[in-house]
């Protein structure tokens, strides 16, 4: 437990920046919706003809003059994209911030087992990232709630749980490499965020990159598929969570044998 | 009981860098020394014992436990100052003392204030604002407040002024008094000969040697320094001959009475023979290997 407190205090004043950032946006989105809402239906026929660009981000399954065809897109840019950057930079800094900071030794030197390290790093990485959720996800209802919008319970808690689930996997991933790295992890959590948010683009935009899904953790949070189909897509989560438990089970690996520099 | 045995001890890194082979032990109660220069493997070696990294080959115990396998249970009972002492930004002395003890799973507080008190250090002050010798005090203190049995010194003087030098020797001398080993990882060679029972030097990744601190002082050469009209030429077994206005200087460990009788026939205003102390003995050991005596 000294650990996780320890995390959790070392990374609060970042966690609260992210936290008030993502769920300032939305919140900002949400109050964008009563005045757009007229003007909709035109805006709706734009967007669901724009062709490729309009696939790419599920504009064509979507309607955007509903709340939940708005929300499904706005929310899916602001936490999807801002919720696993701050998932990979804090999962990749987990392991590798230590070494590159030279605390690794301060740390090491005291009787911590590196199996006790590695788990109350991670267990603070995933506090960290639930706690952001779960703090955007009430902010994000009470705004609805104060628009006079009927709150679509089930959509928003699907989004929602699906964003979480993506940012989890992220961050198992990062946590994995963060075993095995000592600088310039932060440029390579941020880019593999990117990637990710940019395979499933492509996956979008054409049939054959489909299978770009199977990959990236962004292809079941995909606002169309879930709000359409009122369900998650259960074989892409599967895969997804069998990634993040490789990618933890390298950090174990590698972290237990690991010469700390 | 050996507090610390290495055996055929090795680390290798892609390059030349590590250690071969090292086979050291340390009595428990020593205060024990550990000297060469910067890069000959000091750090290595504890940095392998306190199993920051694993060891190429060979083995080693600290405490009777084996450094792999019961790793947690040694470093309960070792305090270590790391050379460079390095704390997490952000957080105050207080905070970092705190964290050390949690970590220690002790309750340290009541030592922890008297060795703040000792040392001088504000523990309402952030880390970042201390300067290196304060960053010192603090893994100083978070080495010492666990009381523990075994105590691993990286260099501990760097950044110390000279009154907190002599205090943190006293803190030692106390701990060694009550039955604390320590072990000092030096390049100071003054540190070592004040304090220390044994030494081992170790050149280049290898135990050059290891011997009580007056044996290792203690060899058949003498430094012997004449004031006059004196000639060393031709005499054999000098070594490290100086010469300056009307003064020769050098090491010699040939026959003596060859040297008393060249003396004697020479005219001289001065003259000293001496021990020659352990930075000459050092210097030995660096300059030419070792390999002579």
């Amino acid at each position: 437990m000294t650990i996780i407190k320890h995390e959790l205090r070392q990374g609060k004043k970042s966690f609260l920046i992210w936290t008030a950032s993502i769920a300032f946006f939305i919140v900002i989105c949400v109050f964008m919706f009563p005045e757009m809402k007229g003007e909709m239906d035109a805006v709706s026929d734009m967007f669901s003809s724009m062709g490729s660009f309009t696939a790419a981000f599920g504009m064509d399954r979507l309607n955007f003059g509903t709340f939940i065809g708005f929300y499904a897109i706005e929310c899916g840019n602001i936490l999807g994209l801002g919720g696993a950057f701050f998932a990979a930079l804090i999962a990749i800094g987990a392991l590798a911030k230590e070494e590159k900071d030279h605390t690794a030794e301060f740390l090491l030197s005291h009787p911590v087992s590196r199996v006790r390290v590695i788990s109350e790093k991670l267990a603070a990485v995933m506090i960290e990232i639930v706690l952001m959720n779960v703090i955007v996800y009430l902010l994000t209802i009470a705004s609805v709630a104060a628009i006079g919008e009927e709150i679509p319970w089930k959509e928003m808690g699907l989004l929602h749980l699906s964003y979480l689930l993506m940012q989890i996997e992220l961050a198992g991933i990062c946590f994995g490499a963060s075993a095995f790295l000592t600088r310039g992890s932060l440029g390579i959590g941020l880019g593999l965020a990117t990637m990710m948010y940019f395979l499933n683009i492509i996956g979008n935009i054409t049939d054959s990159a489909k299978f770009l899904k199977y990959i990236t953790p962004f292809g079941y949070t995909e606002g169309a598929d879930i709000v359409s189909e009122g369900k998650l897509d259960a074989l892409l989560i599967l895969l997804g969570m069998v990634y993040m438990a490789v990618g933890i089970a390298l950090s174990y690996l590698r972290y237990i044998k690991k010469d700390i520099k | 009981m050996n507090v610390i045995e290495t055996v055929n001890l090795t680390k290798s890194y892609g390059k030349a860098r590590g250690i071969t082979e090292i086979n050291l032990s340390v009595q428990e109660g020593e205060f024990f020394g550990f000297i060469g220069p910067n890069g000959a493997g000091k750090s290595t070696t504890i940095r392998t014992l306190l199993g920051l990294i694993q060891p190429t080959s060979g083995r080693a115990s600290v405490l009777g436990k084996d450094i792999i396998k019961e790793h947690k249970a040694i470093l309960s009972e070792v305090g270590y100052l790391p050379s460079e002492a390095v704390f997490y930004t952000g957080m105050r002395v207080s905070d970092i003392l705190k964290l050390s003890a949690d970590l220690y799973k002790k309750d340290c507080s009541a030592e922890s204030a008297r060795l703040c008190e000792r040392f001088q250090l504000d523990t309402s002050r952030r880390i970042e604002e201390l300067s290196f010798g304060n960053r010192k005090k603090v893994g100083i203190i978070c080495a010492l407040e666990h009381r523990p049995k075994l105590l691993i010194l990286d260099e501990p003087t760097s950044g110390l002024d000279p009154l907190m030098q002599r205090e943190f020797f006293s803190v030692l001398r106390e701990r060694s008094a009550e039955g604390t080993t320590v072990f000092l990882s030096s390049h100071i060679l003054s540190e070592i000969q004040h304090n220390c029972t044994r030494a081992a030097i170790i050149r280049e990744g290898k135990l050059v040697t290891c011997d009580r601190v007056e044996n290792l002082s203690k060899t058949n050469a003498k430094r012997v320094t004449v004031h006059g009209d004196f000639k060393a030429n031709g005499l054999s077994g000098v070594r490290d001959m100086q010469m300056s206005d009307g003064n020769i200087s050098f090491l010699y460990s040939g026959d003596i009475n060859e040297l008393l009788t060249r003396l004697t026939a020479s005219h001289i205003n001065d003259l000293s023979i001496a021990e020659p102390d352990l930075e000459e003995i050092f210097m030995h050991y660096y300059t030419d290997g070792g390999e002579t005596k």
